[in-house]
């Protein structure tokens, strides 16, 4: 649409350097799609690394899938599912005027979201309970009472990364996944410790990995679902002024675009890192 | 500063610093970037300086060792992040984009200010880690070193975290601005080489930046919170990080590159005279050079340990970047070809690109062959290498650039003989700098050493002084700009003769760039205009083939 | 090989002839059996970007001078456009770049490939220093090697990436922590080469080199042998002060009075030493012990705990011989 309009008494919610109010939702749009691009690609290392992590340790993640919850996973997909249903009916509204239905569309949509960070608040605070972090503050002790890990905790443990002291890091473990050489040199490669038989599943080393990736993760993916929750308060305050008069729907879209790639990453997240055999 | 001959430009419709930082003006953010990143290249030229100072003499020069190491990881990173990466695009590109469209600014303005305001942002938290202690560890950041030395890493990759967003911000907002607003008449191939070369250079500022962002961010959570995945010792692998760094910043070399080609199209037409030789074969170039320098990482890891078969493929695919870049220089000397070239002070940077693209772009080839390779990596060889595409292509480029559009941004002309100068010493001063370390990088010299064996010390007392003349080259350049500012005759609208759009308002121009709509024809149909010695530039000998209210279709 | 005629005409123009160990204005001494190839290599890619490069230049200046702006001319109108000039100088590239794509394929599978019955020696880099283990279990901070013998590297890293870079061999392989890098070269002339580390890895990257020492025929295994007995050929003081330069101490450790990375050891024995825990002790045989075995549980103040622990790496007669040598450096008998 290479529309020439010459009339320079603007739309005044089109601004002043764009001619038509087509180019301007075009413009928009076009910039919301590659914004996605990039969004996508953000995770997309995280991807990559969870990948590499997973080819190279697959044991480790069978380990850590054990400790998430399914059920509150999967219910926060359903939850999202859900939300991704309203927000598509709310640019609907949008476009057919039906202000006080897109009102209540945005405002379910948001709830949606809060449901989905209460119950990742649960989640994580159920890790965090049992010191099941990152690796840097990986210290479990879970109910099971003898869990492998904790029973290495007291060596030296040369603190690899930070330099801060890291709470029962096991003495070393396996620093080399390579079986030692005859004559090698010395602290390379380790013999791998002894899992602990009474352990319930057998923890691996570097089980804490697991816990790096998955809060890198849905940590990351959960500020993008605050952003969300920012973007439908906008979306309620440009409601409010009157920005959607007249069927101008290019922000309801937009924010839905948004909404539905962060959904979408949360589908993978689910499957990745919960529903390991 | 300089105002217009009798009306008001968007140098003078404002006042005040807020005026400047809160404005929606292309050109204005544009200006804001060019000095925003002049500063940095000054700061990152006295880095360059002192090490160069330092490597006079083998051991201890002027500072220790671990100061060394800072110096040049500063360099580095000062100069790749704040200066050259947002170097073209950000400033000239930001002020030269919409007025090649005729279009009264960018899409998506309040974005372009917030891309600066990320820069500036980011240039704080750099210049926080420089405060409290800098880092040391080279501006790659390799793990383990950088997840385990005691240095500021931290604020310096959360720095460049928050410029990689400014970086991608321009970007988008470039490619929305040539996909939606080009002016009636500008198809895809006839849009001015420079905007074909800012729209490759943002594909890749939004597909590649984002991985940097995830990679500093996961480099940042390893230090603070020890995540390993980048960690030996809990099973994670840090080589992996080169190749989500390389991934980045190969494509980033590319971001560097290819505005200055761009560049170097406009100038290399309009300073001989004559039509762009191969406009087709250039444009496409670009994109080929835009999508090749997604799969070309691997070849900053030749000797890190990765399988034969992987080494192969990426030497492969390295030599394949090779030639849309020699297509382009072909393409510029044809354009010379029986032209009437004008040896101003942009077109002396043209043939100072010719050639030192032409060494940079050659000793490429040595780098990418896999058994010569293994010997030059990480040596003095590479490092003359990427300084020769990164100061003899960029800088060069983009001083032709601004030396360019510096009438068109200020409304006043600079001393050509003083430009003359500074483009000599430059040109001296760079080659003394650098073709010494090809010959160190062959013998083995390996980089950033702060001592050396006797054997380089000529070589790199030679090196030091060409360091010398550069920055001799460069005060001369700031003197001459400045006080054109202040003294400088006014500049007509059109200095050079120029057929792109920008050239069709004032100099400088009004805040809201054009008063009528225009009509794009073939950006170097240089034969539409002549020299008119009243106006002391050059005008359309028909005026009013490029209005669309005279004969546009509608 | 005639088509390489033309080649090392236009080399030998940029480069200069080479000298009798194979070292050129651009290369070192060749002293492996690769180091030809590689400078072959070298010298075609040389030759190719010459002529390039003499074409662009000089068709510039040509046109420069040629085609100078004259008052009142303009351009010659000529094309803008001739498919077939532009198809041609896209092509001759790529079969450019795919010929040299393929030598240095060819060239890095042989770098890349140690015949069987290669000579093994074990390599660990570390800040900043290089260890090479023999088979005999013997250690030394030097790379011998003997002549016209394959010789295989297997190494690791006790912490960052160093990379081992020999340029008389063209040997270059990353060291990189948890895993094992192999390398291998057969050196062909006896002779003593710098060995670099040519991955950056901090304070003392440029101090961590290395010397590689190619015996002549025979004279390596009497070498070795002898080396190999050194506690018992040397005084336990010598012996002391082997280990202490051979096993990278003195990378860190000065014993003339100056600050490095770590304190001095000028005149250490007997001396009161206090630690960053503000506890202090005098220097004695139990503290040299524990500082070498358990290098952070007490570290001297105004220093950081960054020295790495010799656990399982000296013996406890090497380290008798430590403690021997550390003894006799006073400041009276100041020594290097």
């Amino acid at each position: 649409m290479a529309a020439h309009h010459h009339e320079h008494g603007h739309d005044p919610s089109v601004a002043h350097h764009f001619e038509s109010a087509e180019q301007q939702r075009q413009s928009t749009k076009l910039g919301m799609w590659v914004f996605l691009a990039t969004e996508i690609l953000f995770f997309g290392g995280l991807f990559v690394a969870y990948t590499v992590y997973r080819v190279n340790h697959p044991e480790v993640f069978v380990f850590g899938a054990y400790f998430l919850d399914t059920a509150l996973g999967a219910l926060n997909t359903v939850v999202l599912i859900f939300s991704s249903f309203t927000i598509a009916w709310a640019v609907r509204a949008a476009q057919l005027g039906q202000l006080r239905l897109l009102r209540w569309l945005i405002i379910a949509t948001m709830a949606c979201a809060f449901v989905f960070m209460g119950v990742k608040y649960v989640e994580y605070s159920a890790k965090w309970k049992h010191g099941l972090l990152w690796a840097g503050s990986y210290n479990p002790h879970l109910e099971h009472g003898d869990e492998p890990a904790a029973g290495h905790g007291e060596a030296e443990a040369p603190s690899s990364t930070t330099g801060a002291p890291e709470a029962g890091a096991p003495a070393d473990p396996d620093r080399s996944t390579i079986a030692p050489a005859a004559e090698g040199p010395h602290g390379l490669a380790a013999p791998a410790v002894a899992a602990d038989p009474h352990a319930m599943p057998v923890e691996p080393a570097n089980a804490r990995v697991f816990f790096s990736i998955y809060f890198m993760m849905t940590g990351l993916h959960g500020i993008h679902v605050l952003a969300g929750i920012a973007a439908m308060l906008w979306l309620l305050r440009c409601l409010g002024r009157g920005d959607f008069d007249g069927g101008r729907f290019t922000k309801v879209d937009m924010v839905a675009l948004y909404w539905h790639v962060v959904d979408i990453i949360w589908i993978y997240l689910f499957l990745l890192l919960y529903l390991i055999d | 500063m300089a105002t217009g001959p009798d009306r008001s430009n968007y140098l003078t419709t404002g006042r005040g610093v807020l005026s400047w930082l809160f404005t929606l003006d292309h050109k204005r953010i544009g200006v804001m970037y060019l000095v925003a990143i002049t500063t940095s290249f000054f700061l990152g030229g006295v880095f360059a300086l002192l090490v160069r100072t330092e490597l006079l003499t083998p051991g201890q020069t002027i500072m220790t060792a671990d100061a060394y190491n800072k110096m040049f990881t500063l360099h580095g990173a000062v100069m790749i992040f704040l200066f050259i990466i947002p170097g073209i695009p950000a400033a000239l590109g930001n002020f030269v984009l919409p007025l090649m469209l005729g279009a009264k600014d960018v899409a998506l303005p309040r974005l372009n200010l917030t891309s600066f305001w990320f820069w500036m942002i980011g240039a704080v938290f750099a210049l926080v880690s420089i405060i409290v202690g800098a880092v040391d560890t080279g501006w790659t950041f390799y793990t383990p070193y950088s997840t385990t030395t005691g240095t500021a890493v931290i604020s310096m990759t959360l720095g460049v975290f928050i410029l990689g967003f400014s970086s991608i911000f321009t970007g988008l907002n470039f490619i929305v601005t040539i996909h939606k607003m080009r002016p009636e008449g500008m198809t895809w191939f006839r849009m001015p080489l420079f905007l074909w070369g800012l729209y490759s250079t943002a594909i890749i500022q939004v597909l590649a930046t984002p991985v940097l962002g995830i990679t500093l961010l996961l480099l940042v959570a390893e230090r603070a919170l020890g995540i390993g995945i980048f960690d030996p010792t809990l099973g994670g692998d840090p080589v992996l990080f080169q190749h989500f760094f390389w991934f980045y910043s190969h494509p980033a070399v590319y971001i560097m590159i290819l505005p200055a080609m761009g560049v170097i199209s406009e100038l290399v037409s309009v300073f001989s005279g004559k039509h762009i030789f191969g406009y087709r074969f250039i444009a496409w170039s670009s994109i080929a050079i835009a999508l090749l320098s997604f799969l070309v990482w691997g070849h900053h890891m030749f000797t890190s340990g990765q399988s034969g078969i992987t080494n192969m493929i990426f030497s492969a695919l390295t030599f394949s970047v090779a030639i849309p870049s020699a297509v382009k220089v072909f393409n510029w000397l044809a354009t010379m070809y029986k032209g009437s070239i004008r040896l101003a002070a942009p077109m002396l940077y043209v043939l100072s690109f010719l050639f030192l693209f032409a060494i940079g772009g050659l000793t490429g080839l040595f780098l990418g062959a896999l058994s010569t390779d293994i010997h030059l990596h990480d040596t003095y060889f590479v490092v003359a290498h990427f300084h020769y595409v990164m100061f003899g292509g960029t800088v060069i480029a983009f001083l032709g650039g601004l030396h360019y559009w510096w009438p068109k941004m200020f409304g006043r002309m600079y001393s050509e003989r003083w430009a003359q100068l500074a483009a000599l010493l430059v040109f001296v001063g760079f080659n003394l700098t650098f073709f010494t370390q090809f010959v160190m990088g062959s013998h083995g010299m390996p980089r950033r050493y702060y001592n050396y064996v006797e054997e380089f010390t000529t070589l790199h007392q030679a090196s030091t002084v060409g360091s010398y003349v550069l920055a001799l080259g460069f005060f001369i350049m700031a003197g001459y700009l400045l006080h054109s500012l202040v003294r400088g005759a006014p500049a007509p609208a059109n200095p050079w003769g120029s057929a792109t759009l920008e050239w069709e308002t004032t100099s400088p121009p009004p805040a809201g760039n054009f008063d009528v709509e225009l009509l794009a024809g073939d950006p170097y149909d240089l034969d539409a205009l002549r020299y008119d010695p009243g106006v002391g530039g050059w005008v359309r000998k028909d005026p009013r083939s490029i209005l669309v209210a005279a004969g546009g279709a509608g | 090989m005639n088509s390489t005629g033309l080649v090392q005409m236009l080399s030998v123009l940029a480069a200069g002839l080479p000298d009798d160990d194979g070292s050129s204005f651009w290369m070192p001494p060749q002293v492996s059996t690769v180091a030809q190839g590689v400078d072959w290599l070298f010298n075609f890619i040389l030759a190719i970007s010459v002529f390039f490069f003499l074409l662009i230049v000089v068709l510039m200046v040509i046109f420069v001078l040629r085609y100078r702006h004259r008052e009142g001319e303009s351009a010659e109108p000529s094309t803008s456009h001739n498919m077939a000039l532009e198809v041609t100088w896209t092509a001759i590239p790529v079969v450019i770049v795919i010929v040299i794509f393929v030598f240095g394929f060819k060239g890095f599978l042989d770098m890349s490939t140690p015949p069987a019955n290669a000579y093994e020696i074990l390599v660990e880099g570390q800040k900043w220093s290089w260890t090479f283990t023999y088979p005999n279990g013997y250690v030394d901070s030097d790379l011998h090697v003997p002549v016209d013998r394959p010789v295989r590297l297997v190494m690791g890293s006790r912490d960052v990436i160093h990379s081992l870079y020999i340029p008389a061999f063209r040997v270059k392989m990353d060291v990189v922590p948890g895993r094992y890098s192999k390398a291998w070269f057969e050196a062909t002339r006896p002779g003593e080469y710098d060995l670099f580390c040519a991955e950056y890895c901090g304070t003392s990257h440029s101090g961590m080199i290395a010397h590689v020492v190619v015996h002549p025929v025979g004279e390596f295994e009497t070498w070795l042998e002898k080396a190999s007995n050194f506690l018992d050929t040397m005084s336990p003081v010598d012996a002391g002060r082997k280990l202490f330069q051979v096993r990278g101490c003195q990378q860190c450790h000065s014993v003339d009075g100056s600050s490095k990375t770590g304190p001095t050891l000028l005149g250490v024995w007997g001396r009161p030493a206090s630690f960053t825990d503000s506890s202090t002790t005098v220097v004695d045989e139990n503290y040299i012990r524990q500082s070498i075995l358990e290098p952070q549980a007490r570290v001297v103040a105004g220093f950081e705990p960054v020295m790495p622990t010799y656990q399982g790496r000296l013996s406890d007669p090497e380290i008798l011989a430590v403690i021997e040598y550390l003894k006799s450096l006073d400041a009276a008998s100041s020594e290097e």
